[in-house]
């Protein structure tokens, strides 16, 4: 089966020829008017209709993001804060970057629906230093924004006020976390904060109300304002509604972003259709579905189950090219969809020094706080660096596995699981080349082998 | 330590963005760094004076966070990308190419000067890798060719400098 068309909701305007991320551009093309539309009714209203979308988080855990909106202490008196969380960091993931270089204004228009419905005064878009042009850009939209009183006090005419700024980031991975995000946003270390206490949605910012979300999941916001969460329910798969952009990167023919429904397409389909298939005289061998945080995925392993349809229980035997992107077929499967990020690797690909890049980058990005994740992630970058640049031994594989399964769940955040989820995967279903690898280093390397660490 | 007046103005203007004056941290560290270079011990003091902190708060700032430096650099900055999905199609060997072309190492600054190449993780533009920041600019898809152009062009700028 051919894939479905892709369905541009988002990324509507992205690319376009003569599509420019100016005021008057995004104007010309109704920009604003569902702002305008959004004063005029209830915050609860809107809050309602977020909730019947079922619009589920873009950035990573696709928590459903009216339950997180319900969540927030408004009774506290506290002033309430909405976080924009643009740190754009988990490898594999590049859709946030488009939408701020391109269309930053309805980035703004999603936030300031938000910031209405939650009756939010106070916005910070938190964007990773990495982006200096798009923290311009979006400066500049929010100055136009301002200046057409859409932005600011008394937001036309309607006594409702708010401000939005940019803050930037300086490189720091975990930044993204949103309660690391937090504290660097105080202008501390990005230490990420425990849960409990510290949800942001009643102690977070200042240790005041604070709801945190994806830049992509706020363009998703703008566009439920506009069509209505009940028509927006429709789009995608039950409890998997909307769009989502897929950021496809690594050894496939078309490499890039593409906007599906959510479900509504497999993985297969994907990387043969949309991307075009492996490179010449290549095949695929893995996928990492969902950032680099995400479970990898063997090609030829299969799974196999029952699953909700509708109303029935029905059988599942999938290889993993069948599997639809959606968060919960992958979760079904061991993985997760997380930030949409699909890394690719074909049959050139050597697993261990593919495992020792990935390893390589969470021991650099561990903030250091818990034990287990400081000195796990970095025993685990030494071990898987020293199989590729030094001496392998068989039970190496089975020793990087002791000390990731050493790491998830004792750590403050979450970043304990997205650095150990890697190695466990790759142990899980290569562990046959780890085991043979003192043998496979000896044996004279492929011409076009790349170096990954 | 000499600020451009500019600099200070745009100091004044963001310590106001927030109702805590240490959140201004990042934004003072970028802003001083834009302006002189570099982060020296004079401007945590500083920083740390302007919003009415000690220097250790600041300090421990500017050595968690990979963008900010406490020593001078090259004219150029040239970042590239070391991740997965850069390094599957050959970050790794864009990088050695600027190593050789400007003589020197990551992390250090070249013979005269003129660049100063890092490693960096991911920077968001997977699907155009190998990616290059230099300076502010991304450079997308630089394989080995497009690097050595990118090379002759910097070493080009910096001939016609006066
Ligand atoms: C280690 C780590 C890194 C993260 N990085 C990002 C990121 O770069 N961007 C992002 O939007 N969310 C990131 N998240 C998820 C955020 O913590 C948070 O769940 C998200 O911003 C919520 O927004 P959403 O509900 O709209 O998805 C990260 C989480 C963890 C644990
Ligand atoms: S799990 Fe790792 S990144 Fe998260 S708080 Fe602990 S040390 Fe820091
Ligand atoms: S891996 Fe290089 S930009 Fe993401």
């Amino acid at each position: 089966m051919s894939a479905p068309a892709q369905r541009r909701i988002i990324f509507q305007h992205i690319d376009e020829p003569g599509y420019t991320n100016d005021l008057a551009c995004y104007v010309r093309h109704g920009g604003y008017e569902t702002f305008k539309k959004s004063v005029a009714r209830k915050p609860e209203e809107l809050i309602d209709e977020v909730k019947k979308s079922g619009l589920r988080g873009r950035g990573g855990a696709g928590f459903p993001c009216g339950v997180k909106w319900s969540l927030v202490d408004r009774k506290s008196g506290k002033p309430i804060y909405l976080v924009v969380n643009a740190d754009e960091s988990e490898p594999g993931t590049f859709k946030d970057r488009y939408i701020m270089h391109q269309d930053p204004h309805q980035l703004i228009e999603g936030i300031m629906i938000t910031c209405f419905a939650n009756n939010v005064k106070q916005a910070y878009i938190y964007i990773r230093g990495e982006f200096p042009h798009g923290a311009r850009i979006l400066e500049k939209a929010i100055a136009e924004a301002r200046a057409a009183n859409f932005v600011g006090p008394n937001v036309l005419g309607t006594g409702y006020s708010c401000e939005i700024y940019v803050h930037r980031g300086a490189g720091a991975y975990i930044c993204g976390e949103e309660t690391g995000l937090i504290e660097s946003l105080e202008g501390k270390r990005p230490y990420p904060r425990i849960k409990p206490p510290y949800f942001p949605a009643v102690l977070g910012l200042y240790q005041c109300p604070t709801i945190v979300n994806n830049v992509e999941t706020l363009c998703h916001v703008k566009y439920i304002a506009e069509v209505g969460g009940e028509a927006y329910s429709k789009i995608g798969t039950p409890n998997n509604t909307g769009t989502r952009i897929l950021c496809v990167s690594g050894h496939v023919q078309r490499p890039g972003y593409y906007e599906f429904e959510v479900g509504k397409i497999t993985l297969g389909q994907l990387l043969y259709d949309v991307c075009g298939g492996p490179l010449p005289g290549r095949t695929f061998k893995a996928v990492i579905p969902g950032g680099s945080s995400a479970k990898i995925l063997k090609v030829g392993e299969r799974f196999k189950g029952k699953r909700k349809v509708g109303p029935d229980m029905v059988d599942y035997d999938w290889g993993i090219e069948d599997v639809p992107m959606d968060f919960d077929c992958l979760a079904m499967i061991g993985s997760m969809g997380g930030s949409g990020g699909v890394i690719v690797m074909d049959d050139s690909v050597d697993m261990v020094a593919a495992l020792a890049n990935i390893n390589a980058f969470y021991a650099h990005e561990s903030c250091g706080q818990c034990t287990p994740c400081r000195e796990g992630s970095l025993w685990m970058k030494k071990i898987s660096s020293r199989m590729i640049h030094g001496e392998a031994r068989p039970e190496d594989g089975a020793l990087l596995k002791s000390v990731a399964d050493q790491i998830a769940g004792r750590t403050i955040c979450a970043f304990g699981e997205a650095c150990s989820w890697p190695t466990q995967s790759f142990i899980a279903k290569f562990g046959d080349e780890f085991k043979a690898y003192p043998q496979t280093k000896k044996a004279p390397k492929a011409e076009n082998a790349l170096e990954l660490v | 330590m000499n600020l451009k007046p500019e600099t200070l103005s745009r100091i004044d203007e963001v310590i106001p963005h927030y109702p805590s004056k240490r959140s201004a941290t990042l934004p003072l560290l970028h802003l001083i760094q834009e302006d002189i270079g570099y982060l020296p011990p004079e401007a945590i003091e500083w920083v740390a004076a302007k919003l009415e902190l000690q220097p250790i708060n600041v300090y421990e700032v500017v050595t968690f966070y990979p963008m900010f430096r406490q020593k001078p650099i090259g004219r150029r900055h040239i970042k590239v990308c070391r991740t997965l999905s850069c390094a599957l199609v050959g970050g790794y060997k864009v990088c050695e190419t600027f190593e050789k072309e400007f003589n020197t190492r990551c992390g250090e600054v070249s013979p005269g000067g003129e660049v100063t190449i890092e490693f960096v993780e991911c920077l968001a533009s997977c699907g155009s890798g190998p990616v290059v920041l230099i300076d502010d600019d991304l450079h997308e898809k630089v394989d080995a060719a497009k690097a050595k152009a990118l090379a002759d062009q910097i070493k080009q700028e910096a001939a016609r400098r006066p």
